[in-house]
């Protein structure tokens, strides 16, 4: 079995194969622990590049012990160069990872593809999670797939967009009046009552956060099998940030790289940015914040990976920078302008982040930076209606030409 | 004064409840009284410098200790304490 145990990344201590997610002696995170004897026997880059064009092209190294039921073809998504926004920057070799195109168009089709296959493997009834709404798409999507019963649970005061695109694969949708620290408590205590429960995100955490590290294979293999000068995140609860370092360092441990020159940069909202705030006071533990900001995707005040966050940016000499919300409607809009390119609020902050970054003299022009695109932008399209600008005319318009010219 | 402790799974094993109710005015002081019960549980919550430990978070009526008081959260009669791994979510 290519899945040998869980183990405790604070303490070491293993445990089964299990809907587990946290150490009974120290209450550490589990982590897979791998049979890398054989995963490297059954893996080459000669078997990755023939394989489907998803994600499913690295399954080999992925927690799943038996063959996936449930296959949306998440995955191995568009990574485009971005001329026109590079030469806006100055920068000859920027690169959008456009994740927004996966099947319910967000990054986290790539985690519940491996939490849903991995429920059945468990043979557990549902399929639940705590969500700031794109997990709740992709989770009742998977469950839809998989005919299994899906209950998820979010803010109430999510988009609206969000909870129709959510709504519509037909799982139990509970809203609670709190922030998603709020939605997440809650579940983490309900996970202990619901045994035959999987919640993609609580109990199946150990399995389903290793479906983001494979955004770090393909950009190294999109990139013809190299890992790039730097990489910039959306920073949440901080674990596709560190999940995706994880990719591109096992991407070296099989050899299929010689070495890794990555800096990674974390992007938060200021809004909500306790993961950035802990690395401008250069601190070694995360203060929880309470959210306020447009990019509700990431509003995650209490982030589970905060402090692997802060320590990744510390040992990659990355950076983490905060943008308010009017940059992130003009990230938003310049990227769409630029690239043609409609992501959500993080795309936003993302975007934001790099033209900070850009303007600091932080990112030199040859090198290659990667931007991650993690969700579509018509699930937040209220952010950006207010500066929607139209000609109105009738079919008798005579001065048509004169109005093209003058509006802008 | 009485308060409601909700014991978490890989506690339950120690106190064999899934909560225990526990006398104390502030939460350390019902922490100390559950260990009273229940020798060493503490040592489970709290770190050797005495901070909490760095993989749970500890709620008082549903509100993080560490927008009030941390340990030193005064709690009163009838409150709710939830201990919670923070590796959850995202």
């Amino acid at each position: 079995m290519k899945v040998e145990a869980l183990k405790c990344k604070g303490c070491n201590a293993e445990y089964d194969k299990a809907p587990r997610y946290v150490c009974d002696m120290c209450f550490g995170p589990l982590e897979v622990k791998y049979d890398w004897e054989l995963i490297r026997k059954n893996t080459s880059i000669k078997k990755i590049s023939n394989g489907p064009d998803s994600l499913w092209r690295y399954v080999d190294l992925l927690p799943l012990d038996t063959d996936y039921q449930i296959d949306l073809q998440p995955g191995f998504t568009p990574l485009i160069k971005a001329k026109n926004l590079g030469d806006f920057l100055g920068l000859d070799n920027l690169w959008i990872k456009n994740d927004s195109v996966n099947p319910t168009f967000s990054f986290k089709d790539r985690v519940v593809s491996i939490a849903s296959n991995k429920a059945l493997e468990f043979e557990l009834t549902t399929l639940a999670c705590a969500s700031t709404g794109n997990l709740a798409g992709s989770v009742a999507a998977h469950g839809a797939k998989g005919g299994l019963d899906t209950v998820v649970f979010i803010p109430k005061d999510l988009e609206k967009e969000k909870i129709i695109s959510a709504s519509v694969y037909g799982p139990k949708i509970v809203t609670i009046d709190g922030t998603y620290d709020d939605v997440n408590r809650f579940c983490t205590l309900l996970s202990e009552e619901k045994k035959d429960w999987a919640f993609a995100n609580v109990n199946m955490r150990p399995f389903y956060s290793e479906g983001s590290k494979t955004l770090g294979y393909e950009i190294v293999e999109q990139l013809g099998w190299d890992s790039p000068d730097h990489i910039i995140c959306p920073g949440g609860s901080g674990s596709l940030f560190t999940k995706i370092w994880k990719g591109i360092n096992e991407f070296k441990d099989l050899g299929f790289i010689e070495n890794i020159k990555t800096r990674m940069h974390i992007a938060q909202a200021s809004g909500c940015s306790p993961i950035v705030n802990a690395i401008d006071k250069e601190n070694n533990f995360v203060e929880p914040v309470i959210p306020d900001t447009i990019a509700k995707s990431i509003a995650i005040g209490n982030p589970a990976d905060g402090l692997n966050s802060v320590e990744l940016v510390y040992e990659t000499n990355g950076t983490g920078t905060s943008v308010n919300d009017q940059e992130i409607i003009e990230g938003i809009e310049l990227l769409a302008s630029t690239e043609g390119i409609f992501t959500e609020t993080a795309g936003g902050v993302v975007i934001a982040s790099l033209i900070k970054l850009s303007k600091q003299k932080k990112l030199e022009s040859k090198e290659t930076t990667v931007c991650l695109i993690t969700g579509n932008g018509l699930k937040t399209p209220d952010v950006i209606a207010k500066n929607v600008k139209t000609i109105d005319i009738d079919t008798n318009e005579k001065n048509l030409e004169h109005l093209l010219a003058t509006s802008n | 004064m009485s308060v409601t402790i909700n014991i978490p799974t890989p506690l339950r094993s120690i106190t064999n409840s899934t909560s225990e109710l526990i006398n104390g005015s502030t939460l350390i002081e019902c922490l100390n009284n559950l260990d009273e019960k229940f020798r060493g549980i503490k040592n489970r919550l709290i770190d050797k410098e005495g901070e909490v430990n760095k993989f749970i978070n500890i709620y008082i009526n549903g509100e993080d200790i560490r927008f009030s008081d941390g340990l030193n959260t005064k709690v009163e009669s009838d409150s709710v304490i939830d201990i919670v791994p923070s590796m959850a979510g995202g």
